[in-house]
């Protein structure tokens, strides 16, 4: 009995292990994508890449940090065409160890100035929104704080999140450096530390202690909060946006760039123009809960009319979010890392 | 056949507490290498089995060689900035901090249990011995939010009972988080230790006067001592290297500053640097075992199989022990498991189930023969170790630990390094993924096969080879057959936690290679936990029917 199980277990195996091959056979045409997006959330949409254009689509899903380190050392021996990057700070690590190649002019017409980098190197695809997530049981809308600097303010001692960490974050105390300067940030990061802000390993992390009852608000980005809600409709979270124009609402971007090294540059340029064409746009907003980088675009009536996220969103060019390392010496300096 | 040969004890020295008529527990070195040196072979080691250990030893170089070529690339004012300062002082002390009450936590909750159903008349051993070894199949993620789900104003607790109680968190979250799904490492080593104590022992030791206490504290104690070290070894490495659940927890540790800088900084040179400061704390464990383990020389000198032990009659205190039993139990499995089901119960698994399956074969595929592979290789290592003493061979048992030391990341960046260069054609596939596997949990495996050869006994080898066998054939004659349960445990060991792993399987599985830990974290990173449940409980239930199977097969061989 014992043998017939043991046995049967192993040949199950064995038949796993040979009928696993990950990779579809018989297509002439290949790309190979360094996906740092969940493949929960995108692979419907590679799927139908394939279907659309006969090109067969090799994926390799994994954190986006831990993909830009591993394209960092492979170098010029990688074999990916492209990487789609969930944090414009990854690619631009990328674009300063160029290891990317300029993108055709026309890719980026038709981008609002919210998601433009001065660089050509790498495209955004969907825009992501930095927003308050609340407790509406211990916060009423009238003490919601109107800018992200009012988060220091004594009355909210103890009583934020942040996921320094993250890359979201990051990004976002980059564009604060950027446009508010460097003491100016420095001296809001110190106040939040003195204000007992509380670090949480990341954004799921954040608005699962703002339900759980355990903090009262947090800052993280736009589409956590609703993928909770679409999971579970009665989970009391809330969120709202800061004062038009604060650096508190930034929109930062999922990007895609094509490696230098790329064996199959125009397959990779095909699913590049793929992510920017309207279905695609519509999927990520519809689907996942992210803003589109195409004005001409259903949204998602969970999220505010595009005209409004225009309006509350901080003009900061992109490019700035490449100086990730200024801003980790200074997140230490503060002592938030 | 042979292991049915009637005892006839050999008398040895009669101090209780030192060594008694059938087992030297030796503590002075120096005792030690007598018994080493009367007991080393004549014959010489056969040059294949040295295959193996040369093998692991070249292939560990090659993290630490990384490691050191990206350290040298660093800017020294810049890592003195990162290293030296008062955080980091902070985070070494909170790590100390964890791996103690870790041990002392799961050493807990481990050794009692292990009593219970070894020298007890508890009921149900069989099934506790079962539940109490299963945490091993449970991501500690899935550990970490069970726990976490537990407090809350939307808690279980709040669910039941109608009150609400603060979620666990910082040192104490953390460390009953690592405990709950470690513990079992310290319970398998410390039962087997138990199961292999011979109870003529105990009774030399009553006979000349000890109290039950003093015979648990001064025989069983120092005799079990050599299991525990080794589970704790395991226990205090995974707890050094942990990230996941002890940044659910939000506890600050020292491999939080190495994740900080591969994940947030992109950066792979001071990441290098802080991950040598990590491998030179776990120098610490290692340590401690190499003192406490072997100037201690375990083993029956009689040959046969000891009596089974007498077992203690709880009498009144069945129920307290079946209630402390069921609390760890609900806590390390129940709690676990029901999150789980009631993630599911808010989106339904079923859509998910053909992509579960592929998924699942996958891990399969990564796991199973990175689990063979591992035993394959430990297995000659510890065999030269218990049977050809020598400072090689003690260097091949301690080189398997660096695999375990090295962060995950840092050994996954290693080897794309390495193969890119030495042997691109085996870049991202299959081959890598189990080699570095095997690697990363040599250690693992080490454990239950060297313990059951150290209980081999050696007269049926000699008795082999005296008849004109080879050494080989003398081992696949007479050793292989008395270690299957060894064998079985440590291929159980590597498949349960190379179907947790994570970093590994990122950079280095074959493109388009999906597996279940992957799929899980792309969904509980994106705020999509309901989604990741259906792959989690893959992961637990396959996980959990290996450790069944070994328990079973185990049983059978007992009995």
């Amino acid at each position: 009995m014992k043998k017939t199980l043991f046995g049967a277990i192993l040949i199950a195996a064995l038949f796993g292990t040979a009928g696993a091959s990950g990779r579809p056979e018989g297509r002439t045409e290949t790309i190979t994508l360094y996906a740092g997006r969940g493949e929960g959330l995108v692979q419907p949409l590679i799927e139908q890449f394939e279907e659309e254009t006969g090109i067969s689509v090799r994926v390799r899903y994994g954190g986006t940090a831990e993909l830009a380190v591993l394209i960092q050392e492979e170098g010029s021996r990688s074999p990916a065409d492209l990487f789609w990057g969930q944090d414009g700070g990854a690619l631009g690590a990328l674009a300063v160890a160029d290891l990317l190649r300029d993108l055709p002019q026309d890719i980026f017409a038709g981008v609002p100035d919210i998601y433009r980098s001065q660089r050509n190197n790498w495209v955004a695809t969907s825009g992501r929104a930095r927003v308050l997530a609340y407790d509406p049981r211990v916060v009423s809308s009238g003490d919601l704080p109107g800018s992200i600097f009012d988060l220091t303010d004594p009355r909210f001692r103890g009583r934020v999140a942040w996921a320094p960490t993250n890359g979201s974050f990051q990004a976002f105390v980059t564009a604060m450096r950027y446009v508010h300067g460097e003491d100016r940030t420095l001296a809001w990061l110190q106040g939040m530390l003195a204000n007992d802000v509380q670090p949480y390993r990341n954004n799921t992390a954040i608005v699962e202690a703002i339900g759980a009852g355990e903090i009262a608000m947090g800052i993280t980005n736009n589409y956590y909060l609703l993928r909770f809600l679409a999971a579970d409709p009665a989970f009391p979270v809330r969120q709202t946006f800061f004062d038009a124009e604060d650096i508190g609402n930034l929109v930062n971007v999922a990007g895609a760039g094509i490696l230098r090294t790329a064996p199959n540059p125009t397959g990779a340029e095909r699913f590049v123009r793929f992510l920017l064409e309207q279905e695609a746009q519509r999927f990520f907003t519809r689907e996942i809960y992210e803003y589109p980088v195409r004005d001409s675009v259903d949204m998602n009536p969970e999220l505010v009319p595009y005209s409004e996220l225009l309006r509350l969103s901080p003009a900061v060019d992109l490019d700035v979010l490449e100086d990730l390392e200024g801003t980790l010496t200074m997140l230490r300096r503060a002592g938030a890392l | 056949m042979f292991s049915r040969i009637s005892k006839a004890p050999s008398p040895c020295c009669v101090a209780p507490g030192r060594c008694n008529t059938l087992t030297f527990v030796t503590k002075h070195p120096a005792d030690a290498a007598s018994l080493r040196h009367r007991r080393r072979s004549i014959a010489p080691v056969p040059p294949v089995l040295l295959i193996p250990p040369v093998l692991i030893a070249v292939s560990m170089a090659i993290p630490l060689f990384y490691l050191v070529l990206r350290t040298a690339e660093a800017d020294i004012s810049i890592l003195l900035e990162l290293v030296v300062r008062r955080r980091t002082a902070v985070l070494l002390g909170n790590t100390l901090a964890l791996t103690g009450y870790v041990l002392v936590l799961s050493t807990a909750m481990a050794v009692p249990l292990a009593w219970l159903v070894v020298r007890t008349n508890v009921p149900g051993q069989r099934v506790i011995t079962l539940l109490a070894t299963m945490p091993l199949a449970i991501p500690g993620y899935v550990m970490a939010h069970a726990l976490l789900s537990l407090g809350g104003t939307n808690g279980l607790i709040m669910t039941l009972f109608g009150f609400s109680v603060p979620r666990p968190g910082g040192l104490h979250g953390a460390a009953w988080a690592l405990s709950l799904y470690a513990y079992p490492y310290v319970f398998l080593n410390a039962r087997a230790a138990l199961l292999s104590l011979d109870p003529g022992t105990e009774e030399s030791a009553r006979s000349l006067g000890y109290g039950s206490a003093q015979v648990f504290l001064r025989v069983v104690v120092p005799l079990i001592m050599p299991g525990l070290v080794a589970g704790w070894v395991i226990v205090a490495l995974y707890t050094l290297g942990d990230f996941g659940a002890v940044a659910l927890m939000r506890f600050d540790v020292f491999s939080y500053a190495i994740y900080t800088q591969y994940a947030a900084a992109f950066d792979r040179v001071y990441a290098a640097a802080l991950a040598l400061i990590l491998l030179a704390l776990t120098a610490g464990p290692l340590w401690l075992e190499a003192h406490l383990l072997h100037s201690r020389f375990v083993a029956r000198v009689g040959s046969g199989v000891a009596r089974r032990p007498r077992r203690t009659a709880l009498g009144g205190w069945t129920v307290p022990a079946l209630l402390f039993t069921g609390a760890v139990v609900l806590l390390s499995i129940g709690l676990p498991v029901l999150s789980l089901v009631y993630w599911m119960t808010l989106e339904s698994p079923v859509p998910q189930l053909p992509r579960v399956l592929m998924f699942f074969r996958n891990s399969v595929a990564a796991a199973l023969p990175a689990a063979a592979l591992a035993v394959l290789l430990v297995l000659p290592v510890a065999y030269l170790r218990t049977r050809y003493p020598s400072r090689i061979s003690r260097l091949a048992e301690r080189s398997v630990y660096v695999g375990y030391a090295v962060p995950p990341l840092a050994l996954a960046l290693a080897m794309v390094f390495f193969s890119l260069r030495a042997v691109p054609w085996l870049y991202q596939t299959l081959v890598l993924l189990v080699f570095t596997y095997a690697l990363n949990f040599l250690a693992l495996a080490i454990g239950p096969v060297r313990s059951s050869l150290m209980l081999a006994p050696r007269r049926l080898e000699e008795a082999a080879r005296s008849v004109g066998r080879g050494p080989l054939a003398a081992f696949f004659l007479t050793v292989l057959p008395v270690l299957r349960t060894g064998i079985l445990a440590s291929l159980v060991l590597v498949f349960v936690m190379a179907m947790k792993e994570l970093p590994i399987a990122f950079l280095l599985a074959p493109t388009g290679f999906t597996t279940l830990s992957v799929a899980v974290f792309s969904r509980t990173s994106e705020g999509m936990l309901a989604a990741a449940a259906p792959y989690a409980a893959a992961i637990v239930l396959l996980s959990s029917m290996f450790v069944g199977l070994m328990l079973r097969y185990e049983g059978q061989e007992l009995s």
